[in-house]
């Protein structure tokens, strides 16, 4: 299974946590890693060559650090252009039926914090709401997200843990090893290999 | 065999040149070693093309060093030889009192000459050779290591102590010769009263120093604004040689009067071109001088007294090699920097030729102890860059600490990524634009009334013409990654990219081109990007007219931006074909063609609305009935 990582980072010369978790992707086997920031500085996004890639792959992700509770600018912008109807949606719009599906999230509060009735009252994936209903227009499968909770304070060996547990879960997908049938029921993506061993 | 015209004796010297030092280049022994040996051969011991008249060439050929420490002063920020004060003084000052010392008392011990003479010798030997050391350790790109500086200083304290030796010397006669024989420093200065005297010779040094900051640069500037080459290599000759004749006048050393003009010179926009033109003068005199040394090599004398000369030289080389590293190790530099230093000044110097032979005019030394010493001096010149090689291969890997990140940062270049050829208003631009985001670029210009203006705005911008190699090449291009060329001429912009294409292929570059002729030209070249200088402003200006006719802003400049990508492959398409074309006729007439085509294409389809994004057309298609439907089921 082929991966593409659609990474959105505005500010990505002042990240920290991105930075490490980015950090090689594109010399994994059967990962394309595209940087839509530095690829279109002036948004000028190229839809052919944008769909192209898509057609290409058997999983897409949108990686990002969380912003207003959703995307940078840039995802939305994409989002906009490159699903067309008549290619991503609509009856002749099949060019993403079937293809996974998720986001890699960083954001700065930890969990607890994602919860009803806590600081920021929704849950992640109450946030993905507009995002999930948009793949699934597309006809796509849609996973729970990877999230890097806690990125505002955050030890180096910790960041790395997280990268290793990517790479992992990337690794897996490419192998076509996830079960995605249990994964779909999961909260988190996070929890893949502790759930495989239960 | 010595048919004694100029041009036959030009023509061995520069044979011998250029058939010895590729050689010797080739086998690794650096170009000083070439000359040498090309000296040898040419000399009256070997082949005989040249005769006893190498000596007179030798003196000639000393005006080499005097332009090479021009160069080394035009390379020296005056801050940063205040800074290297107490390595001239300290070590300069430490090396030649001890290595006189030693010199003298191993005279005193093993032979039987008077002390006089010993005195002489250990002052003379005491010397080391500037030219030699310098233009190789320059070779190996030495010379600003902390050996390297180290080794400068003290060959810069050599260049000025042999004055007062000089001085000296006569007071050391043990035969009477008659009249004691005047060395030629000694001028009409010589008459006047000491007070007199010093106040005359710092005068001189004085004036040089403020006429070269006054004076010289906007006489320069003067000169450059004839845009006649030739005439500002002749005033840079002519500024080297009037201010030997300056300093000879004076009984000064010429090596220390240019010295402190390239000093002083060294802020000067005009740094680099004087760099370039000098340089080669510089470099041929060197060689013919170090041609000389080996020509003058008399191996009848050496055959004759082998055991003696092998014993003076073995004991020369030791006994200064000991003495620098002790020194050395005093001053606290590091163990590879040392043996850099010790193994590079371990010889004696031209001076040594000087002080030797005018010590036997004054009767300080006999002819039997003065012609070994000459020959063992020019052998032990001759075994410097055997000896910094033995050094550098054998020695250095296995007591040397390489420490790359000890090294002190080189403050004396200005060595940037970026080269900006062109500093008019369009380089300007780039160039702020690059410093506002903390990048400093080194600027070249040919403009000398830009150059001017530039300078007072505080802009360190150099003068000097980026076509010519060795010109990119002071600039740093052997260091730099990537080269702007930003130049009004376009003549002139292919014949930079030409040469730095040529000179140094890692260079990245991007230019702007003014016509379509250069634009095409420069795509030729595959360059890492060719801008065409008025294509955005004008894509600009005419988005803003739309704008101004009503058109929404962001649909005029996503179309901009649409049209201008467009624009662009079609001219790269244009150009992959244009190979083809025979006649230039037919090729401008198909320009001609190809731009209607491109305006034709553009109003029938390029920049249509549906093709920049948020189009909902065919969404309305698809569902406009399906909703219609539903709200007559409803009514």
């Amino acid at each position: 299974m082929k991966v593409l990582i659609l990474f959105a980072h505005p500010a990505f010369h002042k990240s920290k946590v991105n930075k490490v978790l980015v950090d090689d992707l594109s010399e994994l086997q059967g990962v394309t890693f595209h940087d839509l920031y530095e690829h279109y500085p002036e948004f000028d996004i190229d839809v052919k060559e944008e769909q192209k890639l898509l057609s290409e792959h058997d999983c897409v992700i949108f990686q990002y650090p969380l912003f207003w509770y959703s995307t940078p600018s840039i995802l939305k912008e994409w989002q906009d252009l490159v699903l067309e109807h008549g290619w991503a949606f609509g009856s002749q719009g099949n060019e993403l039926k079937g293809k996974l599906f998720f986001c890699t999230i960083t954001a700065g509060g930890p969990k607890q914090a994602y919860q009803i009735g806590a600081f920021h009252n929704l849950t992640i994936n109450q946030l993905l709401t507009p995002l999930k209903q948009t793949a699934a227009l597309c006809k796509m499968i849609t996973l729970p997200p990877f999230v890097v909770h806690g990125t505002h304070a955050m030890e180096d060996d910790k960041i790395l843990d997280f990268k290793n547990d990517y790479v992992g879960l990337l690794k897996t997908i490419v192998d076509d090893k996830l079960d995605i049938e249990k994964v779909r029921k999961l909260d988190y993506l996070n929890h893949y290999l502790i759930k495989e061993e239960l | 065999m010595h048919e004694g015209g100029f041009f036959y004796q030009a023509f061995v010297y520069l044979s011998a040149a250029v058939i010895a030092v590729p050689v010797a280049k080739k086998l690794g022994l650096g170009s000083v070693l070439g000359y040498l040996i090309a000296g040898v051969l040419i000399g009256p011991f070997v082949f005989g093309f040249i005769g006893e008249e190498g000596q007179d060439v030798m003196h000639f050929a000393e005006f080499g060093v005097v332009m090479m420490l021009f160069l080394v002063g035009l390379e020296l920020q005056p801050s940063l030889l205040w800074k290297l004060r107490s390595p001239i003084l300290g070590l300069g000052g430490v090396q030649v009192i001890v290595a006189s010392i030693i010199i003298f008392g191993s005279v005193m011990v093993f032979t039987s000459l008077p002390w006089q003479t010993a005195l002489a010798i250990g002052l003379t030997l005491a010397l080391s050779s500037t030219a030699i050391v310098l233009q190789t350790l320059s070779e190996k790109g030495l010379l600003k290591t902390e050996g390297g500086q180290n080794a400068f200083s003290v060959l810069l304290f050599q260049d000025v102590a042999v004055i007062p030796i000089l001085a000296f010397l006569p007071l050391l006669a043990i035969t009477e010769v008659g009249t004691t024989v005047g060395y030629e420093s000694h001028t009409w200065i010589d008459s006047l009263p000491i007070v007199l005297r010093t106040l005359v010779v710092l005068g001189v040094i004085v004036s040089i120093i403020v006429s070269g900051k006054y004076l010289i640069s906007p006489a320069f500037r003067l000169i450059a604004h004839t845009r006649l080459r030739e005439l500002f290599t002749a005033a840079a000759l002519l500024l080297v040689i009037g201010i030997t004749i300056l300093m000879t006048e004076v009984g000064l050393s010429p090596a220390l009067g240019t010295f402190l003009a390239g000093v002083v010179l060294a802020q000067s926009e005009y740094r680099h071109e004087l760099e370039t033109d000098i340089e080669p003068f510089k470099g041929l005199l060197l060689g013919l001088f170090f041609i000389a040394v080996g020509a003058s090599i008399d191996f009848q004398l050496i055959i004759n007294n082998t055991g003696l000369i092998a014993i003076i030289v073995l004991g020369l080389v030791i006994v200064k090699l000991m003495v620098l590293y002790v020194i050395g190790n005093f001053f606290g530099m590091r163990m590879d920097n040392n043996l850099l230093f010790a193994f590079g000044l371990a010889q004696g110097g031209e001076f040594s030729f000087v002080l030797l032979s005018y010590a036997l005019q004054n009767g300080v030394v006999t002819g039997t102890t003065a012609n070994p010493l000459i020959a063992s001096v020019a052998i032990s010149m001759a075994l410097t860059p055997l000896l910094m090689l033995l050094n550098e291969k054998l020695i250095q890997p296995y007591f040397g600490t390489k420490k790359e990140e000890d090294r002190e940062a080189d403050v004396i270049d200005e060595q940037n990524e970026v080269i900006i050829a062109g500093f008019g208003r369009y380089g300007s631009t780039i160039g702020r634009f690059l410093q506002a985001n903390g990048t400093q670029a080194t600027y070249l210009d040919m403009d000398p009334n830009n150059v001017d203006l530039l300078r007072k705005l505080g802009l360190k911008v150099f003068y000097g013409d980026a076509s010519r190699h060795d010109l990119l090449n002071a600039a740093g291009a052997q260091a730099a990654k990537l080269l702007v060329v930003a130049v009004d001429y376009s003549d002139k912009a292919l014949e930079i990219i030409e040469t730095a294409k040529k000179h140094f292929p890692h260079l990245k570059i991007i230019s702007r081109s003014k016509t379509w002729d250069d634009y095409f030209h420069m795509l030729d070249k595959d360059l890492h990007g060719v801008y065409r200088e008025f294509s955005d402003v004008a894509l600009r200006m005419a988005a803003e007219a739309l704008s101004l006719i009503g058109y929404r802003s962001n649909q005029v400049h996503r179309s901009l931006k649409k049209f201008r990508k467009h624009d662009e492959e079609f001219l790269k398409q244009i150009v992959d074909s244009r190979h083809e074309r025979k006649t230039f006729i037919k090729h401008s007439r198909q320009v001609i063609e190809d731009l209607e085509k491109m305006i034709l294409d553009d109003i029938e389809s390029v920049a249509k609305d549906k093709d920049l994004g948020w189009d909902i057309t065919t969404i309305k298609e698809e569902f406009a009935p399906i909703i219609k439907k539903l709200k007559e089921e409803n009514s």
